[in-house]
């Protein structure tokens, strides 16, 4: 680890995170991946909205992008177009990529423009102290939902395979190395490609719905998600709060930027 | 090679892009601005560059802001209510210095108010649109030509000054058609940001040179600096300092004004001898022209001074012509927004008359004459 940290981590440290956060596990397991494929640094960018997690992009030595609350994904789209042969990494959170930046979450999606996606899931707005995002639980507890949060949340993984994404995954800190291997995976897909990470908040999430300890919290990653295989080959009963982890979705389909790559080539008069 | 053509405003715009070396386009369709978009899909793929239909206004912002970045001249355009839209993103533009160009072909507003009818009613709103205090650059051109050479200069502007820059046009000029000689490319003057002459480790990415702006670099040159809408100092980094805020905000605005003799455009048109100035920009120079004319063969001493360049406010220029003549008209069409500007710059020296209009018709040159006899 000390190696990756040399490398990939820029002297920013300590992080903005709390204790116990999973945000780090979360930006190691990037890290991790990014390695494993021996990405050329020069030619990767990490691109990130705003709250706890879009943090991440300010301590990763590549070229960085912190944007705006929301607008990660085009800010990435528009660096992909003009940069079709860098790798595109976006690091955004739940509230995010899923409630301000909804709109651009699908649409990147059905496009299928090659972005990885990495949304750190902590079920709540961090950052502004715990307040209910889409994809906090149904009853879940907020500091905007006193008496139990009334929506409904998204399934983050169906939305993104919904909407056309062709590499789907999930998986928890708990699983870290599973994190990794999985965001290795969508890196090298063509294709939009998401991965839901799982992480525990315990200041503003865990706390409000007395979850226990960090280690608690990571327990619980532990004992309620199931690899998709395994998941298959259980009862009913045996799923009651369940969640699965593990590439949930791959298809092919025609990349936008290889596309549009193609267009300018008609354009220019030169053919396919 | 120098061609002569008849295009509408829009599409002039769009050429110019391509001229100044834009090769990114990112917007959405509104009326009246959507013939920008429609010539750049397919323009900048015969050049090699990209084009693409956002699913909103805010993502076409924030991808040209993503591809400038990456080190691609790139622009949008709008209207109204998608202008509105862009608003924090061009705040970002400003806060991160990154160069873009975002066209407004002004409709009437507020609101959908009438999206196909000439108004003048965001003068403000590119002034002071984004929260927060920046220093801003917005051009307006009054002819189809304008809008090709002002575009051109709108890139020049965003890549020397590393700032966002407003070309406002308005419906009249946007979908106005008029013939006319489009320069060669090569005889053009284009201006690229700086880039840096440290190596990475050495370079500072926010560290500004004696002009106030920080060179350049791209993705992918292996600088791999970080771009923050926070305040930031030199690194570019986040910082919480009273004193790196109170610089960067400052230089935000001095990076500007230090370089307002280089920024400032304007025209003035029988001024020499005038006793009443009309103030006018975009379409309403138009009847302008028109009323001044007939006003001098009446033997009525007016003339006319055009800001180009409308923010920052030609103020030495304005105060200048304020110090001549009797009276200052200041034609727009809205509800009285440049006025105030003339108003505060001249600081009476002249007596300041606003001939607003706000009803979807341009000023015509008769209202203006009208205007002009009244304030003799």
């Amino acid at each position: 680890m000390e190696e990756l940290l040399v490398k990939y981590f820029r002297p920013k440290l300590p992080h903005i995170w709390c204790p116990g956060c999973g945000n780090g596990i979360v930006t190691a397991s990037v890290v991790k991946a990014i390695d494993k494929l021996q990405l050329d640094q020069d030619k990767t960018a990490i691109v990130s909205g705003i709250g706890c997690s879009s943090r991440a992009s300010g301590y990763l030595n590549f070229d960085t992008l912190h944007t705006a609350h929301g607008r990660a994904i085009p800010f990435a789209t528009g660096i992909k177009l003009v940069k079709p042969d860098h790798n595109v990494i976006v690091l955004t959170g739940d509230g995010d990529a899923t409630a301000i930046g909804g709109n651009h979450f699908i649409h990147a999606a059905r496009r299928n423009i090659n972005l990885t996606v990495v949304v750190f899931n902590n079920s709540i707005y961090g950052m502004t102290g715990g307040q209910y995002s889409p994809l906090t639980p149904h009853r879940g507890m907020a500091t905007t939902a006193p008496f139990g949060n009334v929506d409904r949340p998204f399934d983050l993984c169906e939305l993104a395979k919904g909407a056309g994404a062709t590499f789907v995954a999930r998986a928890t800190t708990y699983h870290a190395n599973l994190l990794a291997d999985l965001i290795a995976k969508a890196i090298e897909h063509k294709g939009f490609a998401l991965v839901e990470a799982i992480t525990a908040c315990p200041v503003s999430f865990g706390r409000q719905n007395k979850m226990g300890t960090p280690a608690n919290m990571i327990k619980w990653q532990r004992d309620n998600a199931v690899m998709v295989e395994a998941m298959a080959k259980m009862k009913p009963e045996q799923l009651e709060g369940k969640f699965p982890i593990g590439v949930l979705h791959q298809a092919e389909g025609t990349e936008y930027v290889t596309e549009y790559q193609k267009v300018i080539k008609r354009a220019m008069g030169s053919g396919e | 090679m120098a061609k002569a053509v008849l295009m509408q405003g829009n599409h002039a715009c769009a050429e110019g892009a391509i001229a100044a070396g834009a090769r990114f386009f990112a917007g959405y369709p509104i009326t009246p601005s959507t013939e920008v978009a429609e010539l750049l899909a397919k323009r900048l793929p015969q050049v090699g560059g990209s084009f693409i239909q956002m699913e909103d206004e805010i993502a076409g912002m924030a991808a040209i802001i993503g591809a400038s970045l990456a080190g691609t001249k790139s622009l949008t355009a709008t209207s109204g209510p998608g202008f509105s839209l862009k608003q924090e993103l061009i705040g970002y533009a400003s806060m991160a210095e990154v160069p873009c160009v975002i066209v407004n072909v002004q409709r009437t507003g507020p609101s959908t108010g009438q999206p196909t009818s000439p108004a003048q009613g965001d003068v403000m709103q590119a002034r002071w649109g984004s929260h927060g205090d920046r220093g801003v650059i917005a051009l307006s051109p009054s002819s189809v030509p304008e809008c090709f050479t002002l575009t051109v200069e709108a890139f020049n502007l965003a890549e020397k000054y590393r700032t966002p820059v407003v070309l406002l046009l308005d419906e009249i000029i946007g979908h106005m058609r008029e013939k006319f000689v489009m320069p060669d490319p090569a005889s053009l003057t284009i201006v690229n940001r700086k880039k840096p002459a440290l190596p990475p480790g050495e370079f500072l990415p926010y560290k500004p040179e004696a002009d106030g702006v920080a060179p350049m670099p791209g993705y992918g040159e292996g600088y791999r600096f970080h771009t923050t809408g926070l305040v930031h100092d030199y690194t570019g980094f986040p910082s919480g300092s009273n004193a790196v805020t109170h610089e960067l905000i400052e230089r935000l605005h001095t990076k500007i004004t230090n370089n307002i003799d280089d920024i400032v455009k304007y025209e003035a048109l029988e001024l020499d001898d005038a006793e009443v100035a009309v103030v006018a920009f975009g379409g309403t120079a138009r009847s302008a022209y028109a009323a001044i004319e007939s006003a001098r063969a009446e033997g009525i001493k007016a003339g006319l001074f055009r800001p180009i360049t409308i923010w920052p406010v030609p103020e030495k220029q304005l105060f200048t012509v304020a110090e001549k003549v009797k009276t200052i008209i200041v034609a727009e069409m809205n509800y009285g927004q440049y006025v105030g500007e003339v108003r505060r710059v001249v600081c009476g020296k002249a007596n300041v008359v606003s001939l607003a209009k706000w009803n979807n018709d341009p000023i015509t040159p008769n209202e203006l004459l009208n205007a002009i006899k009244a304030g003799r």
